[in-house]
Parts: C-alpha cells; structure tokens; sequence
C-alpha cells in the first residue's frame, strides 16, 4: 500500500498568540511550532497500515524552511520519505489555493489511499483532505476512527455527533481524514531519529507545481474575540481564590 | 444571481432554524429574497414545523439514492440544485454531515466554504474562530460565484417554531447508481452507555491540563468532595485515562448541570457546545486568554496542581 499522509505544522497548542501590527494574522516571532494533532493521527494510522500490509508512507506538506523540521519528525517516526512544498505565502491562500498544491504535488504518485488529520489547530477549517479528494476525484470519508484493507477497498469507522458511530465501505484509491484518538500515537525512537537524517525528501515550490494562487476568500482581519460573558475572577494564593470560591458556591450557586 | 438559499438538515431542526437565522441577517444586508431547500420528503419535519416568516421559494430534494446520506449524492443533488437557483450565497448549518461534502461541492464551483460562522456584519464580512477560539478572523467572498457558508451551532438565535404554511416544490436531481462510490452503514452507538451526565446536576470536568493520568486522582477527590460527577475533555479521553462515555462535547454528551466546574481546559469550541448551557461555570486554567473564560462566571487563572488541592479541603471543611 502506497500512503499519503498531508500534514501541516502549526503553532505549539500552549503558545501565547498575539494579534500582528497589521491585525492581518499572528506574531511569528519566537512562536514554537509542533506537528497538528490529527496529522498525528494520521501518520499513526498510515504508519500502522504499513506494518500490517507492506508498502511505502509519504508525508507532505506545505510551508516556509521550518517546516522541514516537522517533515523530519514524521520521518523519525517511520515514514519513508517526504515532499516539503516551499512556499512563504501560506496564509494569503485559501483552503483551496492550499489544497491545489498538494494535489498537484502528490497526483504523480499515484497513492492508494491518502490521509489527512480532520483539522488544523491554527486555521481550523477541516477541509484540506475533503477538497483534495474532489481534486483528485477520488471518493472520500472524513472523521476516521478506525481503517480495515478489505479485498475490494477499504472499511473504515467514521464518527458521528454525540457518541454514535457509522461504518463506511469505499474503494481505493481514497482520501480519509482522521479524527484524533483512534489509535496510540508512538514517540520517535534514537534509531528512527538516526535514520531520518538519511531520507530523501523532494522539494518543489509553487511555481514548480503551476498553481495559480489568486484566493476567492480573504481574510482580512485577525482580533480578540469579544467575552460572552463577564467572568468575575477570583484573586489571591490558591487557598484565598479556593476559599473565595466555596463562598460564591455556597452562597450564590447554592450547590453547598 | 439571485438569493440566499439555506440547506436545511432534517433532524437537525434547532441548527438548520439558526442556519435561517442567519440566512434572514444576510437577506437584510443584501436586500436579497431567502429560499430554503432540504434533503427529504416535503413532510419532513424540518419544512412542517418552521422557524420565522415564510421563505420566498423552499424546495424538497428528492431521490431514492439520498435516503442514506453519501458525499457523493449530496454533492451530485446540490451542484445541480446551485446551477438551477443561481444563488448569490448559500447558508449550511455547520454538522459533521455538511463538513463532509459541502467543501466538495464548493470546490466543483472553484469557491472555498468559509466555515463554523459566528457572525455576518456589514460588508458583508463573515466571523469566524482562529487557534481553538483564541482568535476571531474575519473573511470576505471576493469574486462572481457563489459564496458557501456554514453556521456555527448556537451562533444565531432561531426563531420559535412554527407551523409551516407555505408551497414546497419538490426538486428531483439526476443521479446515477454508479456515482456513489461510498457504502454507508446504519448508525450504531460506541459503548453502552453507564454515565448519563446529562442528568447530573454537579460536573467536575477534566482537561489537557492534568498533564498525566497519575493526576487525576487529586480531580476525583475534588468531585467526590463536592458530590459531583467526574466528565473529560476529548483529549483525555483519546489518550485512554477515562472512558469516552465521561466526554463533553460535539462528540460526547451535552451537559447542563448547575455547576461545571472545568479544570485545566482550554475551551475549544467542540467542548464548549457540550457545556455552554450550564447554570453556572467555574473555570480553572493557568491561561487567563483561555477561551473558556469567556463562558464562565467565575475564574481562578492559577496552577490546577495547587488550586484544587486547597479547593478539595476548603469544599471538605464548608460541608462539615
């Protein structure tokens, strides 16, 4: 099996972000920057498969030069190659303009199935994967828990709303896009670290790939959202804040 | 270019009347006539019992091949739909059935789903979450085609229900059996079902702010305290430290009890709709921008491994 796996670097999940002078996106620097969660997942997924049935895991992504470091992650972690798609201008393209790119990027491979985590952290948009199946026109299931090869495609388990399951046949090849927590994820070990350092990852830019990037959807201003709510904040050392909350739960929630 | 259409879901009445909501705010900034359309039979519950006036136009789409959803069908039954309306702006509730096809469908018109919308203003510019909630971004449709919406649920405020008292044209698409390449299978639900938190009325919920599963004892102890029911975040449910049947949110249950008290959880939209009904909210977080304080009515913006240690004591001593 030949697997594609589209992963995004995005800004560490405890990092401060701030507004830009520009209020036109976020201050980029010294913000920390790790892999996206359900990208994660979906190196797990197609790493797993690969144990199971054979065959070659490639990740791709999209970025200026620091996200080669993400690509070398995931080869630390055991897929065997990379495509690093250079580009300085990520946040000026749509969700579109994006996955244009990475189709173009991956159609030469012919890839039995491709993967991509469900959303980005920073965007979080969840259509990266489904636009690149109707690119592509292959068929597609999103919200993946769990993927079977079957003699004719594959059976995978989608998740639904509020705690139901549904399950999907689908002929190969496909696009999938992976919910978090279907399976462990694995830590790179010294050996795969070792060995990333030695495998091949292609490079192509944007002019390379022929995409025209003239976005049909802008955006055009970042800001702080607004409170729903005006929450009273409860001052002092723990043991003051604590004490100061038994007294509103006793006396105002009535739940003491 | 005509109108505004809003795609309706049947059985999803409360969100689909909050996408008409929404579709009413652009038709009053546009000047542009609203139409409805639905996957289903005109009797559909989602056409009977409506939401506010009548719209001009609501179209029922109808086709043996649609009575299971499929991205392929839905995609095949709205394109052609689109193409026969010639709206301006088309409005979807933001469920996981739209997220499935509707960037499909955008994409087959070379137009980009500006997604999860929490809000349409004068231009117009649309809103909607950046960074789990940290940051709001605001979008603008550039171009001739058709902009694709979706609407975040709880975003816009439906109208009360009604009875529905206008005509509705069935719209019978074109779709060939060779076209879905997808085979769905029947609903089923996870794990049987032992935690109703839905009926608790005291909920200590835990986040990715525990750090360890060694952790979580010194949270059970709070909520043994206070006589509350333990719940998680998805984070910890995924990584296994509590069973996926104690998680709030848009993929576990939806809770709203008189206290939740949330510990070390940042707030992200998906836990936030499981939640955000609760009487009262207690938030607990290291981070005094995490989103969850814009919900809750009381904050403590402190380390949780001291906070709810001296809170389990000084809850023990009040009920002595």
């Amino acid at each position: 099996m030949k697997i594609i796996v589209a992963i995004k670097q995005v800004p560490e999940r405890d990092a401060q972000v701030r507004v830009d002078a520009a209020a036109k996106w976020i201050e980029a620097s010294d913000l920390q920057y790790a892999l996206n969660e359900s990208d994660a997942y979906a190196l797990e997924e197609a790493l797993q498969l690969k144990e199971k049935h054979g065959g070659e895991v490639i990740v791709v992504t999209a970025g200026p030069e620091r996200v080669g470091q993400t690509i070398r992650e995931a080869l630390a972690k055991g897929a065997d190659r990379g495509i690093h798609i250079d580009c300085d201008d990520l946040e000026s393209r749509d969700a579109l303009g994006v996955a244009r790119l990475l189709a173009a990027a991956v159609k030469p491979e012919n890839a039995d199935l491709l993967l991509t985590g469900l959303q980005s952290e920073d965007l979080g948009q969840g259509q990266t994967g489904v636009i690149l199946a109707e690119l592509l026109g292959l068929p597609h299931a999103s919200l993946i828990l769990h993927v079977e090869k079957t003699d004719s495609g594959l059976t995978v388990k989608r998740e639904l709303e509020e705690g139901w399951f549904q399950t999907i046949e689908l002929p190969t090849p496909a696009v999938l896009t992976i919910q978090s927590g279907g399976n462990k994820l694995r830590y790179a070990t010294l050996m795969g670290i070792k060995r990333a350092k030695t495998k091949e990852v292609r490079r192509a830019t944007a002019a390379e790939l022929a995409v025209d990037a003239a976005p049909v959807v802008l955006l055009e201003r970042v800001s702080l959202p607004q409170k729903q709510k005006s929450t009273q904040i409860l001052p002092g050392t723990p043991k003051e804040a604590a004490a100061a909350l038994v007294e509103k739960l006793k006396f105002e929630v009535r739940v003491l | 270019m005509s109108g505004i259409l809003v795609v309706q879901e049947a059985g999803r009445n409360r969100i689909s009347f909050e996408a008409l909501a929404a579709g009413r705010v652009l038709a009053d900034l546009t000047g542009l006539p609203l139409e409805t359309a639905a996957v289903g039979d005109p009797n559909s519950n989602v056409f009977v019992e409506t939401s506010g006036p009548p719209p001009a136009a609501a179209y029922a789409v109808q086709h043996p091949l649609l009575e299971s959803y499929t991205s392929d069908g839905y995609v095949l039954a709205f394109e052609q739909l689109i193409r026969k309306l010639e709206p301006s702006y088309i409005v979807f509730p933001h469920t996981y059935q739209s997220r499935d096809y509707v960037p499909r469908l955008a994409t087959r018109f070379g137009q980009v789903l500006i997604g999860d919308i929490t809000g349409i203003e004068p231009g117009p510019t649309f809103v909607r979450q950046l960074f789990q909630g940290k940051m709001n971004g605001s979008y603008r449709h550039q171009g001739d085609g058709p902009c694709f919406l979706s609407i975040q649920a709880g975003a816009f405020r439906a109208d009360a229900p009604q009875p529905g008292t206008f005509t509705i044209q069935p719209f019978e698409p074109e779709i060939p059996a060779s076209a879905i390449r997808t085979k769905p299978g029947a609903p089923f639900r996870g794990s049987a079902q032992t935690v109703d938190l839905g009926s608790a009325q005291l909920i200590v919920s835990v986040g990715r702010g525990i750090k360890d599963a060694d952790n979580l004892p010194m949270v059970q102890n709070l909520a043994t305290a206070l006589g509350a029911e333990l719940a998680a975040s998805r984070p910890i449910c995924d990584n296994g430290w509590l069973p996926m049947e104690r998680q709030v949110g848009s993929s576990g249950q939806t809770v709203a009890p008189r206290l939740y008290l949330a510990i070390g959880i940042s707030g992200a939209i998906q836990h936030l709709v499981g939640m955000k009904s609760s009487q009262c909210i207690v938030a607990i977080n290291k981070d005094p921008d995490a989103p969850i304080f814009e919900v809750a009515d009381y904050g403590i913006v402190g380390d949780l491994f001291e906070v709810v240690p001296a809170l389990t004591e000084a809850v023990k001593a009040a009920k002595q």
